[in-house]
């Protein structure tokens, strides 16, 4: 059945999990990740979800039970944040080598130190390289909607890649809003049942997690970036197939474009900041601006041809990371500066919301004025 | 859009009652959107909670700096109210609008909402209570979408859900006058 809620951003992961129906979910809470791994928890205990809750000791062993359960082949869950996810560096491409379609829940908060639980993205950010799609949410619905196409895709057999799905810590972990709850018929339809073809069973024995010489090891590597390359063509493919069952799209997957066809100046952003951009966007079009905003839904892979074709034509394009890589940029920066590298567009990064600092709108006003101005990407403390 | 902050003191159930607020409006048709002041909580300490409500889908995802409404708790609590408020602010005291001290633009409505909570609960919780005079004194939200969010947020658990019911209607009527 339907239902129409107020729930959180968390909440609504946790909703969504359900009716995937994971049959492992090993979990380590950590603020401001809690809510996701307590209302799993509720659902087990209640008997609504039957998988195995597995209180680990840390998120380590997180990760860790997540490879065992789907090296025997079962779908699984896990769900954490900031320090949390740093923890798990180092299985976290064990995982992707190993070609296992895990979902994870990044509730994206700062990395100490020092020590602070709010939100920025530099825990996710900081895994950029470690073979897992990476996909950034605005609202809960979109949380929501994301999980569930996140196992479509990362099943996707010439995929077969991991993905964190991403969502502010507190700026949409904690916040209530309006959530549809789908039935489990019409997400059965759209997900079907996980069907792995590597697997440990013992009537036909097989190696997994063995030591790859060098004559060897850059071919996994090749292949974990080609799989890359076909989750750029399978991310829309897969949201196209969720638009028409359920009726809401974002973008095509990978980006969307918001007042972007005449649009002169525009801001890259992604997370929760793309609403609070959106309502800027509207303000300054009132004001007979041709300002337009690129929601960057999906990080890795990085829809590169999408960025120049929506880009090639402004006169400046600025970037809001809520990351930087200390000594360099923003990692959404770098990215757009290597796309836009032959177009004539100014590329400018800027750097804001670090460690919980709110994105307001008149950072935002701030961001889109120096661009039209012609200034330089600054930090928006 | 209308904006409205919470302000309570930690245990008093600020974060609950902006919650409930979003439900409410949800259940009347508009959309909305609750959230806590991103923080550690501490009991007895000065606690935000904001919600938003509006006709059409909400985007906005800045912190509210600025507020149509705002729900006071603890009186004891006003000048922490840095924010600014541009339409009412509701106290919960039992003194009169005119004895409170506050340098604000805003209109001041106070309800006694914890010698009602007293009565009707039998524990000073006026987190619940408090939405009744949000109901009947701004008419953004319906009592009977309040009275819905309560039995979603409270479930079935008994006769603390009745006691809010009857606590929330007598803040309502009171309020009314």
């Amino acid at each position: 059945m339907v239902k129409n809620v107020v729930i959180s951003g968390s909440d609504a992961i946790a909703e969504a999990v359900k009716l995937c129906k994971p049959k492992v979910c090993p979990m380590y809470p950590i603020t401001p990740s809690t809510l996701v791994p307590e209302k799993i928890s509720e659902f087990i205990n209640d008997g609504v979800l039957e998988a195995e809750m597995i209180n680990v000791e840390s998120e380590h062993s997180a990760a860790s039970a997540l490879f065992g359960a789907y090296a025997i082949g079962v779908r699984a869950f896990t769900a954490s944040a900031s320090n949390g996810i740093a923890l798990m560096h180092e299985i976290l491409p064990i995982i992707s080598a190993s070609r296992f379609p895990a979902v994870m829940s990044v509730a994206n908060r700062t990395i100490s130190g020092p020590i602070n639980i709010w939100n920025d993205h530099s825990d996710a950010m900081s895994e950029r390289d470690q073979g897992w799609i990476q996909m950034y949410c605005e609202s809960s619905q979109e949380a929501f909607d994301t999980i569930i196409m996140a196992y479509k895709i990362a099943e996707k057999e010439n995929v077969s890649l991991p993905i964190m799905v991403c969502i502010d810590g507190f700026s949409l972990s904690h916040v209530y809003e309006p959530v549809q709850i789908e039935d489990q018929k019409k997400v059965d339809a759209f997900l079907p049942k996980y069907n792995p073809k590597n697997i440990l069973d013992i009537k036909n024995p097989k190696t997994f997690g063995p030591i790859a010489f060098p004559n060897s090891f850059f071919e996994f590597h090749e292949q974990e970036q080609l799989a890359m390359k076909e989750a750029l063509k399978e991310i829309p493919l897969a949201h196209t197939e969720f638009a028409s069952m359920f009726g809401r799209k974002y973008g095509n997957g990978l980006i969307e474009l918001i007042e972007m066809k005449d649009a002169e100046y525009a801001l890259i952003a992604n997370g929760t900041s793309v609403g609070t951009t959106r309502v800027v966007v509207e303000e300054l079009r009132k004001e007979g601006k041709k300002v337009g905003l690129i929601k960057l839904k999906t990080f890795r892979p990085f829809p590169k041809e999408e960025i120049i074709n929506s880009c090639k034509n402004l006169k400046a394009v600025g970037i809001i990371d809520r990351h930087v890589s200390l000594g360099s940029e923003g990692a959404i920066t770098l990215d757009v500066k290597a796309a836009l590298k032959d177009e004539k567009v100014r590329v400018e990064g800027f750097i804001s919301g670090l460690g919980g600092r709110d994105i307001d709108k008149t950072r935002i006003k701030k961001a889109f004025e120096i661009l039209e101005k012609g200034g330089k990407g600054i930090w928006l403390k | 859009m209308k904006q409205i902050i919470f302000l309570g003191r930690g245990g008093q159930g600020a974060v609950t009652s902006s919650r409930v607020l979003a439900i409410a409006a949800f259940e009347d048709g508009k959309f909305s959107q609750a959230f806590p002041n991103f923080g550690v909580e501490r009991m007895g300490a000065p606690v935000r909670s904001y919600c938003r409500i509006d006709e059409k889908k909400i985007d906005l995802r800045e912190q509210v700096y600025d507020a149509e409404y705002a729900i006071v708790l603890d009186a004891t609590l006003l000048n922490g109210l840095i924010e600014s408020v541009s339409d009412t602010i509701i106290i919960n005291s039992n003194k009169k609008p005119e004895e409170i001290n506050l340098n604000t633009k805003a209109k001041i409505k106070c309800v006694d909402i914890t010698k009602i909570a007293l009565e009707e609960i039998g524990k000073p919780f006026v987190n619940i209570a408090a939405l009744g005079a949000f109901a009947a004194i701004t008419k953004e939200v319906s009592l009977n979408g309040l009275e819905k969010a309560i039995y979603q947020q409270m479930g079935s658990k008994g006769p603390m859900v009745e006691k809010n019911i009857n606590a929330i209607r007598k803040v309502f009527e009171d309020a009314s006058k």
